[in-house]
């Protein structure tokens, strides 16, 4: 393989961005799919950030945060979190990127609290997920996969998924649309209708899917279209290097 | 009344203990670190901090002792990771324990807009169904016009608004730019503003521009003259992020003994602003400074 895992998971993400969507960003991962998506299949793409930040193009100079200064100059827009969040909360984004230290087999995430050996570890705290999680058009979940971190049912959940599954997404009438997929670091998984149940749909090349159940703390369910994901293009690993050209964040 | 003075005359005078400040409005940038080592230097004690996202401030502060609740949806190091300080209280207890409001960003901003506009709430769609709605600080309630259901927020009426910006005359109005997080809200919902500046300017500079005077003097009650007062945090223009001083903490702060021998070098032994600078050195604060030409043509107000 001439790309590492964090290469394909940034491709992944950037797939998952259509033209003229609107998109909050996120740090990180979702930051470069959102640059790569840019650069290749969707121009006309906005990027919003919590901090206020808008962006009709990728800040080229690499960036720890949302604020940093190569961020913000050369932004179409630059104004107040609630400016951004009542866009989210107006129907007006199409999709957001979070992640999480615990994902359950309904989608919900937590970074509150978790439970290692017998003790309790506190995380950050929701920052902007839980709002992404409620109000974006649809939600795209990011993270590795270890089992301790695809948990049956999470510790604490920050940003709701489909909760207990079937109706409870309706019943609760989040205005979200819920998460759409999670991509992992060995696949890449959809939800079910109906019931709101994580399904794998695609393996990494190299990855099997013995390596996936042994990483996913319920039984894991295919499927039907089940498949390898697909390799990253020669156009698409050039759009990542060009913006991680020191591999910070895909090494 | 004379608003400019120095940082621990506006901390001593508006900062007491039990004060609710919030502190690091702008996000990840404009967070006003020198003042939250003076009030460090001045053992200030139970306090409330708030704030949506505190990159490494808050961390600081609650390792110092200083902190007794914070109002907040995320305490951390963001590009370092998770909070050692913020850990040891929440999970030991130590230096003391530590009381929890939590929330997500979008909440803390409605919970200082509501302070902002004098009302007991604001409605929102946000985070039903997460864990942390069911917290006392908000409440399900319906909408008497659609009968849909809403979450209210409960207002968050801080103390004082400590706020760093790239300008603003002595009477406090200020001039800010780029991202600007839950700035104005803050400014408008605490009963008081420190203001702290890169530059020091003539009422008719802020005049000049209206639309960017973000906070208005009348908000508040101290002016502090201090270029880098956000160090290591960004102020558009003026400081970029100093990235290494984050990493350095996260690595430092990982044992109780560890960051209490970085508190004392870069806190208690620098003794103020202009030692901490020095600490720095002449050539990380050059390497930090903005270069280029991004300025935008000025705008007409001609009559």
């Amino acid at each position: 393989m001439n790309y590492t895992r964090r290469e394909l998971m940034v491709v992944a993400a950037a797939r998952e961005i259509h033209d003229g969507e609107k998109v909050f960003v996120g740090m990180r991962l979702p930051l470069l799919g959102f640059a790569v998506a840019k650069e290749l299949h969707a121009p006309n793409a906005i990027g919003l950030f919590e901090n206020g930040v808008i962006r009709d193009w990728p800040a080229l100079d690499p960036i720890f945060t949302m604020s940093d200064p190569p961020n913000v100059a050369r932004s179409l827009y630059c104004g107040a979190l609630l400016d951004v969040m009542g866009l989210l909360q107006s129907g007006r984004v199409d999709v957001g990127f979070i992640g999480g230290a615990e994902v359950d087999r309904f989608g919900n995430l937590n970074t509150h609290w978790v439970v290692e050996n017998g003790k309790r570890i506190r995380l950050p705290g929701s920052g902007g997920a839980a709002d992404i999680a409620t109000l974006a058009g649809r939600c795209i979940i990011i993270m590795n996969h270890e089992k301790r971190r695809f948990q049956p049912r999470v510790h604490f959940i920050t940003s709701p998924g489909y909760g207990d599954g079937g109706d409870w997404h309706q019943q609760k009438q989040l205005r979200g649309g819920g998460p759409s997929r999670v991509i992992t670091s060995l696949g890449i998984f959809s939800f079910e209708p109906f019931s709101g149940e994580m399904v794998l749909s695609s393996f990494h090349p190299g990855v099997t899917v013995e390596e996936i159940r042994g990483q996913t703390g319920w039984p894991l369910r295919l499927s039907e279209d089940l498949h390898e994901t697909p390799a990253p293009s020669a156009g698409e690993l050039a759009a990542v290097r060009k913006y991680d050209p020191n591999a910070v964040w895909t090494s | 009344m004379q608003k400019v003075c120095s940082l621990p005359e506006a901390i001593s005078k508006h900062v007491q203990d039990g004060s609710a400040v919030v502190m690091g409005c702008g996000l990840e940038s404009l967070i006003p670190f020198a003042a939250g080592y003076e009030m460090i230097r001045q053992r200030k004690k139970n306090l409330t901090l708030i704030c949506p996202i505190s990159d490494m401030q808050f961390d600081i502060l609650i390792g110092a002792g200083c902190v007794k609740k914070v109002i907040a949806a995320w305490v951390g190091n963001v590009a370092a990771g998770l909070g050692h300080n913020f850990r040891r209280a929440m999970e030991e207890g130590v230096p003391n324990p530590l009381e929890i409001e939590e929330h997500s960003n979008f909440t803390i901003g409605l919970g200082l807009k509501a302070a902002a506009m004098g009302v007991s709430f604001l409605p929102t769609k946000t985070v039903r169904g997460s864990d942390f709605s069911a917290s006392k600080q908000f409440r399900a309630v319906r909408c008497p016009f659609t009968d849909d259901e809403l979450l209210a927020v409960r207002a968050i009426v801080p103390d004082v608004a400590i706020l760093h910006v790239q300008r603003a005359d002595s009477e406090g109005n200020a001039h800010v730019w780029g991202n600007l997080g839950v700035v104005v809200e803050a400014a408008r919902a605490a009963k008081t503003v420190i203001v702290t500046c890169e530059e020091l300017v003539d009422h008719d500079v802020i005049l000049s521009d209206p639309n960017r005077t973000l906070i208005q003097g009348f908000l508040v009650s101290s002016v502090v003259h201090l270029p880098f007062g956000s160090h290591p945090s960004p102020t558009q223009g003026y400081a970029r992020r100093d990235n290494d001083f984050y990493f350095d903490y996260h690595e430092k702060s990982r044992t109780r003994e560890g960051f209490q021998r970085w508190l004392q070098k870069w806190v208690l032994d620098v003794k103020n602003h202009a030692g901490y600078l020095a600490e720095l050195g002449e050539d990380r604060v050059r390497k930090l400074k903005p270069e280029g030409n991004l300025f935008s043509p000025p705008v007409s107000f001609n009559l």
